[in-house]
């Protein structure tokens, strides 16, 4: 792995491309529960590019950081799927078009 | 030949997210997404933050993804009960998700400090160097991470447990 040599610019075009289709399945989706992954996809591609911005600095603290990021995504996931699954006994239905009680 | 690895890696990431968004079974869309995650911590591999890919590869495919499995399983959800938006609001989904690639796209362009190369074999994801800066000037917030933890399961106790009137 000694001869591996990568554009730092190559990552961010890949973490971009991932923060977008993220961005795009959170627009695009109806189901909360695919919304949330698409959270989780936009998640995981700052992580990337903060794993790849710590090793071309040689600075550790990128990569502190993306434990942080991981252990908020994880609180966030068992929070979120049990707020889903209230939702889901009280509607019947996971569609976050029926949830528009508070959008005027 | 890492090159080509790389390559390799970032197509299947990318292929499997546009997967994630585009198939009509969430259960689908759930075994996609692990392939996404899976590839990215290929990517750590590469960046020689191997103790980040093996905690990735836990915490994700090992945690978060079973709860989403677990989830969907639980509530039943497939293609039938799978509601589409209208064509035209898909359109403008996408439209607004280019836009925004566009926009990221142009201030990265911008910035001249990106001309850097990560070479392999860097010392930084090792558990030594890790482990001490974790342990050292990150101590406080690894602490009150903990408690976000306790928060958030007696969270998700209180929202599961079934209201008794």
């Amino acid at each position: 792995m000694d001869n591996f040599q990568i554009p730092v610019s190559y990552y961010l075009v890949l973490s971009v491309l991932l923060f977008s289709i993220g961005v795009m399945g959170v627009l695009f989706r109806r189901n909360a529960i695919v919304i949330f992954m698409c959270i989780e996809l936009m998640l995981n591609a700052v992580n990337l590019l903060l794993a790849a911005f710590s090793v071309l600095h040689g600075d550790t603290g990128g990569q502190v950081f993306v434990f942080f990021i991981m252990a908020v995504a994880a609180a966030e996931v068992a929070v979120g799927l049990a707020i889903l699954i209230m939702i889901y006994r009280n509607v019947k239905s996971t569609d976050i078009n029926i949830l528009n009680k508070l959008k005027w | 030949m890492i090159h080509y690895l790389f390559y390799f890696l970032s197509f299947l990431a990318i292929f499997s997210a546009l997967m994630v968004v585009l198939v009509k079974n969430p259960v689908h869309s759930v075994l996609y997404l692990i392939v996404t995650l899976f590839s990215i911590a290929g990517h750590y591999v590469l960046l020689n933050a191997q103790f980040l890919a093996a905690v990735h590869v836990i915490v994700y495919a090992g945690a978060i993804m079973v709860l989403f499995l677990f989830v969907l399983m639980l509530l039943n959800l497939n293609v039938e009960t799978e509601s589409h938006k209208s064509s035209w609001l898909k359109f403008m989904a996408v439209l607004s998700g280019g836009l925004f690639l566009l926009v990221l796209t142009a201030s990265v362009k911008g910035s001249e400090k990106i001309h850097g190369v990560i070479s392999g074999g860097s010392e930084t994801g090792m558990i030594k160097t890790l482990g001490n800066t974790l342990f050292g000037e990150f101590m406080l917030p690894f602490e009150i991470s903990s408690l976000l933890f306790l928060i958030a399961m007696v969270g998700a106790v209180m929202l599961g447990k079934k209201e008794t009137q």
